[in-house]
This record gives structure tokens, C-alpha cells and sequence, in this order.
């Protein structure tokens, strides 16, 4: 079969593969129909992410049609039409059984490696490294899903691929994101990163009641979609200083949540930027963390940063005085992506949201390689690049 | 066999041999500093003729000096000591050919030779008490390792208590074979496809409390320990917590060939642990395909050939 296959810092090609089989017996196999690139995976493509094998297959967003069950499947019959959430939860630990899908004690087969790095491991994801289970990726032409009770989700009659397919991930993140900042009546919610993750916060941010939200980023394209299909105000950081914008918009409080849809490899200028890449060239940082330490100092005394960009390792120079003396909070995690599935389908269906809007290209699995670095560069205004088989 | 925590950790503090290494440990390290800084002096001192060649030998000694100084100061001191004992066998043939040569104080000389002399005794008493930790012969290893398992005490208990069946989900346990009430023989795979077998014999059974063995005598591995059930706090099911001690084959140079090749009993028990986890609370050890040829041996992200 077909598969987006890593090959390297910025290389990934189109491989021929086996295709998979049942190896537990809740697993499922599903034949891919539409799947798409997230900006996390370009962390992988960076090279920014351990534990990274030639031939690993990428991809943890994706959707199709079950084609085959382990014999331990009830719930799902063959051609069943599914979505897939990207973490791989059990059902049945602890964390999965209160609704911390992506803190599931069961579903890496490589914890101890996890364990090295960060204490304790988190759930295993599709296509993410070895560190977090070395599971083969959802941009191929097939897929095994383990614990197929548990996280596919019927796609209702009607609903078309591009519609549901953020489900996965996009969607459910820029949600988390936004409900983690505990949105208050009249408060005004500032998010970094005009992304997909960051468009769905923004809309995110409205449906949970917040009074105003605020995007954050340099491409107007994005800053553009923002503005006139997610309805934020929007600010440019290469055209006006944000700190001082956002204290002036609200009138000297500042905004009462930040949210970080930025991540690990956020751009920035002048001195701090450039020590933050020195520092990663020379493996001393791992991560860049411009857009956060902008969150944090931006936010008003007592409000809560709501971190969704994926960080990987270790950040320098973390503004720890503003947290600690301004009443912060800082809250994050991987996307519980299992809980937010249902509503979040609601909402679709009730045409409160339309996730379509973020899609930009449409392309077959085979110009995988051509459209990771069309995305990497945000080439010919991109945003979402979702590819078909 | 009493092993009871961190009164367990903090025993070895106070055995007798490590004050002595740290008094020598400091000396060691007062020593050094003055024959860095000092060497013509101390050169006279021992009734060698100051040379500039004297001199960077004695800083060269300084430099080892200071460096057992702070070997001994650590933890661990019996390396240390021993590599103590070989720099004064060093010095003594130093100063023995200083006084072979004829030149310089060979009174001085006489003195230092028996001050070193004095100095290695104590580091070879010091030494040899090392090696003896707890009244143990050191070459003992301690695992402990715990593990949540969200099922019920009795369920947890039963299946530990099965001891055929732990195979079919541990994967470094071959085979257990039971003998008898409290007798097994296992066979367990250990570094480049070998295999280290042992009888066991369980010492005492507490149902849905404890279960305690030790190996018997000839087995490959000496062994015991203990692996404890209780209910874990607001029904987040049982904690299991194993405690065992083996004497490491082929010392510690052994132990480090086993944790390359993921072999450990450390890494073994808390795999195991993991591997029950999952097994009691899924149905099965979950895989991936990355993961399929085991730890270390970590296949690309992509389906096997069939």
C-alpha cells in the first residue's frame, strides 16, 4: 500500500508498504479515504522530535472505512464509516475511565521511553515517533486501529469527509484549548497562532461565551481567516508591538486567557528569538517558546494560559517571576480528543460550526511530499492541506 | 529479610569503612592541594631533591590525589580505596627509588616511605571493610519496583499467584513450571539469547497480601523477594509493589551487559509490571509496530511483511 513514509529532516516520500493486520484482537483496520497534514506533524518533518525511524509512517489525522475487526469487536461492523481520534486510548485505566483519553496508561508499548524523558508516559499516538508508541500513521492507504472500541466514531449519513474529518484532532484541540481558559461572561480571550488549531479556538473561544477574541500572528492570509470566518480581531506581530496592543484593547487589564496554539518551533524576532535558535542549534533548548512567554506576560493578573502547541522538550528563560507572583495558571495537555468527539459532532450537525472553512488544499496521498513543504513554508496561502487515497 | 524503604538506603552511611573513607577521602584531597601547590616543599619534605622534574611529578600526584579524594568522598568508595592502595604501592616505589639513588635526606625519605607506608595500611583495611556493606558481600543488587492496576485486590492476587500462566504475558519469563505447593522452576532469558533458570521456592503466602521466595541452592541466579498487594487509595484498584535482591553473575560488569541488552532485572520487573497492567485491564499486552521486535530492537513505524 501507499504511505507518507519519514525519511529524514524535511524529506518524507510516498513509500510502498505492507499493509497492516489485526495484532490484538480489539484492534480494526480501516481503509483511509481522507486524511490530513497538522502542524505538529511538521515538528516531526523539522527533525524537532526523538525517537524518529526512517520509514516511520506519519500522519495521526485521519478517516475512512473499516474494512476488517479483531474478534474482540462488537461495536464496529465492516464498512462502517469512522473517524478516528489521534491518541490511542484503552477505556479502561484510570485516566481513560475519567476522561483523559490522551493520558492513557496502557496504549504505549514504548512507555519506558517516555518515562526517560518526561516521568511518566502518555498515551501512545498515531505516527508520532517511537516515544510515543512507534503505532504506523493514518497518511497511507490503510490504517490499524488498536482499541477500535473505544476510539472510532461513526460518521452520520450525510456527512461529508471534509466536515467530519477534524474531528481528529484540529477541532477538539482548538476546543480543549479554549475550555481550559474557564471562558467567563465578558472575558476576552487573546490566541497566538492563527493556525487551524488556533482558527478552531477562536470559535471555540465564541461558543463557550467569551466577549471578545483576539488573534495573534504575522500571515495575514491566516490573520485574514481569522477575521472573516472565525470572527476575531486580529493583530499582526510584525506591525504593532502586542503587549501594548493587547493592554490598550483592554484597557490596561489585559486579556483575562491566553492561548498558546503556537508550540515548540514559534518565530520570533530580535535578540530573544535568536538566542532561542542559537540555543536550539547547539541541543541546549529544545523547544522555542516566544509565543509563551509572550502569553504569560500579556495575560492579566489571576487569568490562565492555556497551552494546546505541542512542546517536546525543554524551554529557556521561562518567565517563572510573572507566573508566581501574578496569580498564573498554566494548563495544557495533550488533546483528551475521546470527550470532545460527540459534542463536538453536535455542533456540526446543528451548523453552529463549520470546520471546512480551514481547508485550503485538497490533494491525493501520492503529493504528500509536495504538500508538507507547501504547508512548512504556508506557500499559496495554506492553511489545511488534507489529502485523499 | 528485611527491607524496609529509606531506613533501608540510609544504613550504609554508617558502617564504620565509610568514616574511615571519608577521613581519607579528606586527607587525600588536603594532600593533593598542597602538592599542587607546594611541590618543591613537600619534595624536601620527603627528602627528595627539588627538581623541575620533581616538582610536575609531585603535581601530577596532587592531581591523582585530589581526585581519589573526591572518588572517596562519594557513595560508593570501594573502587576508590582499591585505586588508593595503587597509588601508595606507587609512591613507595617512588620514594623507594629516591632512596635507591642515594641522593637526598635519607632520613626524610625513611619517614615518608613509613608514612605512606602507615597511609596504606588504612586504605587497605579501609578497602577490603568496603566490600562488606550491611554485613552483606556486596555484589547484592536491589530492584523495587510498584505498579497500579486498576482491578480489584483479589483479581490482581490470583493472576501474580498463577504462576504457569505469567509466560504467556511476561516476556522475559520462558517458562514456570510448578513442582509442587510452593516450588517452581523457571526459566527467564538473559543477555544474546541465552537463558538463566532457577528453582523458587515460596517462603511465605499471605493471600491477597504477599507473596515471598527465594531461589534455592544451586540455581543460576541467587534470589529473593517479595511482591505486595494492598487496595490503593479511593478505588483506583491494587498497588503492587515487587522487591527482590540477586546476586549479579559475572559481577557488575554483568549487570551492564544486562541493561544494554534490556535484560536487567530492573528493566525486566518493571516490563513485567507494565505487561500485567495491561493485561488485567485491557485483555492483552498492546502492541505496535514499531515495538514488535521488543525494546531495543525498534522496527520503523510501518506494518511487518507478512
Amino acid at each position: 500500500m501507499k504511505a507518507t513514509c519519514w525519511h529524514g529532516k524535511q524529506k518524507v516520500r510516498v513509500d510502498d508498504v505492507p499493509e497492516p493486520s489485526i495484532l490484538n484482537s480489539r484492534d480494526a483496520i480501516v481503509r483511509v479515504t481522507s486524511t490530513a497534514i497538522c502542524g505538529s506533524d511538521l515538528h516531526l518533518y523539522n527533525g524537532f522530535v526523538p525517537g524518529v525511524k526512517s520509514g516511520d509512517i506519519m500522519g495521526h489525522e485521519f478517516m475512512g472505512e473499516v474494512v476488517e475487526v479483531g474478534k474482540d469487536i462488537a461495536n464496529l461492523s465492516i464498512g462502517d464509516r469512522v473517524v478516528v481520534p489521534f491518541p490511542i486510548a484503552c477505556g479502561n485505566c484510570t485516566p481513560c475511565v475519567n476522561g483523559f483519553s490522551s493520558l492513557c496508561e496502557n496504549s504505549n508499548p514504548n512507555a519506558w521511553m517516555a518515562e526517560k524523558m518526561w516521568g511518566h508516559s502518555p498515551c501512545g499516538i498515531f505516527g508520532y515517533s517511537h516515544l510515543l508508541g512507534g503505532y504506523a500513521g493514518g497518511q497511507a492507504e490503510y490504517v490499524r486501529v488498536p482499541f477500535a472500541d473505544v476510539g472510532p466514531l461513526k460518521v452520520p449519513e450525510g456527512m461529508t469527509d471534509d466536515q467530519a474529518l477534524f474531528l481528529t484532532d484540529v477541532f477538539p484541540t482548538g476546543y480543549m484549548g479554549a475550555e481550559l481558559c474557564d471562558i467567563k461572561p465578558g472575558d476576552t480571550v487573546a490566541v497566538w497562532g492563527a493556525g487551524p488549531v488556533g482558527q478552531f479556538a477562536i470559535v471555540s473561544a465564541y461558543l463557550l461565551g467569551a466577549e471578545r477574541v483576539i488573534a495573534i500572528d504575522r500571515i495575514p492570509f491566516r490573520l485574514r481567516i481569522a477575521r472573516d470566518r472565525a470572527g476575531a480581531e486580529t493583530l499582526n506581530y510584525e506591525e504593532v508591538d502586542v503587549l501594548e496592543a493587547l493592554r490598550e484593547m483592554t484597557a490596561g487589564r489585559g486579556p483575562d486567557a491566553c492561548i498558546d496554539a503556537v508550540g515548540m518551533e514559534a518565530h520570533g524576532h530580535g535578540a530573544q528569538y535568536a538566542y532561542d535558535r542559537t540555543k536550539q542549534a547547539m541541543r541546549m533548548q529544545t523547544d522555542r517558546p516566544t509565543a509563551l512567554r509572550q502569553a504569560i506576560l500579556a495575560c492579566r493578573n489571576g487569568g490562565t494560559i492555556s497551552v494546546m502547541g505541542v512542546y517536546g522538550g525543554f524551554i529557556d528563560k521561562f518567565p517563572m517571576g510573572a507566573v508566581v507572583n501574578r496569580s498564573l495558571t498554566i494548563r495544557a495537555g495533550q488533546c483528551h480528543v475521546h470527550r470532545y468527539m460527540q459534542p463536538l459532532l453536535q455542533h456540526i450537525q446543528n451548523g453552529d460550526v463549520d470546520p471546512t472553512f480551514i481547508i485550503t488544499h485538497k490533494l491525493p496521498l501520492d503529493q504528500a511530499p509536495s504538500a508538507y513543504d507547501t504547508f512548512l513554508h504556508k506557500e499559496d496561502d495554506c492553511l489545511k492541506v488534507v489529502l485523499q487515497t | 529479610m528485611e527491607m524496609k524503604g529509606a531506613a533501608h538506603q540510609s544504613q550504609r552511611g554508617k558502617e564504620p569503612a565509610y568514616g574511615l573513607a571519608s577521613a581519607l577521602g579528606w586527607f587525600s584531597i588536603g594532600l593533593g592541594v598542597a602538592q599542587i601547590t607546594m611541590p618543591g616543599r613537600l619534595a624536601r619534605l620527603v627528602g627528595v631533591n627539588d627538581r623541575s622534574t620533581t616538582r610536575l611529578i609531585m603535581r601530577m600526584m596532587g592531581v591523582r590525589e585530589i581526585t581519589s579524594g573526591i572518588g572517596l568522598l562519594t557513595g560508593r568508595p570501594a573502587p576508590w580505596l582499591w585505586s588508593r592502595v595503587g597509588g601508595d604501592a606507587l609512591d613507595l616505589s617512588l620514594l623507594g627509588s629516591a632512596m635507591a639513588s642515594g641522593a637526598g635526606n635519607l632520613a626524610r625519605t625513611g619517614s615518608a616511605v613509613a608514612a605512606v607506608a602507615g597511609v596504606g595500611a588504612a586504605d587497605v583495611y579501609a578497602a577490603v571493610r568496603a566490600q562488606r556493606v550491611n554485613g552483606q558481600p556486596q555484589g547484592w543488587r536491589d530492584v523495587r519496583r510498584s505498579v497500579t492496576i486498576r482491578r480489584p485486590v483479589e483479581v490482581v492476587f490470583s493472576r501474580a499467584r498463577d504462576l504457569e500462566n505469567l509466560p504467556s504475558f511476561m516476556e522475559h519469563l520462558e517458562s514456570v513450571v510448578t513442582t509442587d505447593e510452593r516450588h517452581s522452576y523457571w526459566r527467564v532469558s538473559a543477555p544474546g539469547g541465552t537463558s538463566v533458570e532457577w528453582t523458587a521456592e515460596i517462603v511465605l503466602e499471605r493471600p491477597n497480601e504477599e507473596i515471598a521466595w527465594r531461589s534455592a541452592p544451586g540455581s543460576d541466579i541467587e534470589h529473593e523477594g517479595r511482591i505486595l498487594f494492598s487496595p490503593a487509595p479511593a478505588d483506583r484498584g491494587t498497588e503492587v509493589r515487587v522487591e527482590l535482591r540477586y546476586r549479579a553473575p559475572a559481577g557488575s560488569l554483568g549487570v551492564i551487559v544486562a541493561r544494554l541488552f534490556g535484560e536487567e532485572p530492573d528493566q525486566q520487573v518493571r516490563d513485567d509490571l507494565r505487561a500485567m497492567k495491561q493485561v488485567l485491564e485491557t485483555g492483552e499486552t498492546v502492541r505496535s509496530d514499531a515495538s514488535l521486535g521488543g525494546r531495543f530492537l525498534q522496527r520503523p513505524g510501518q506494518p511487518p511483511t507478512h
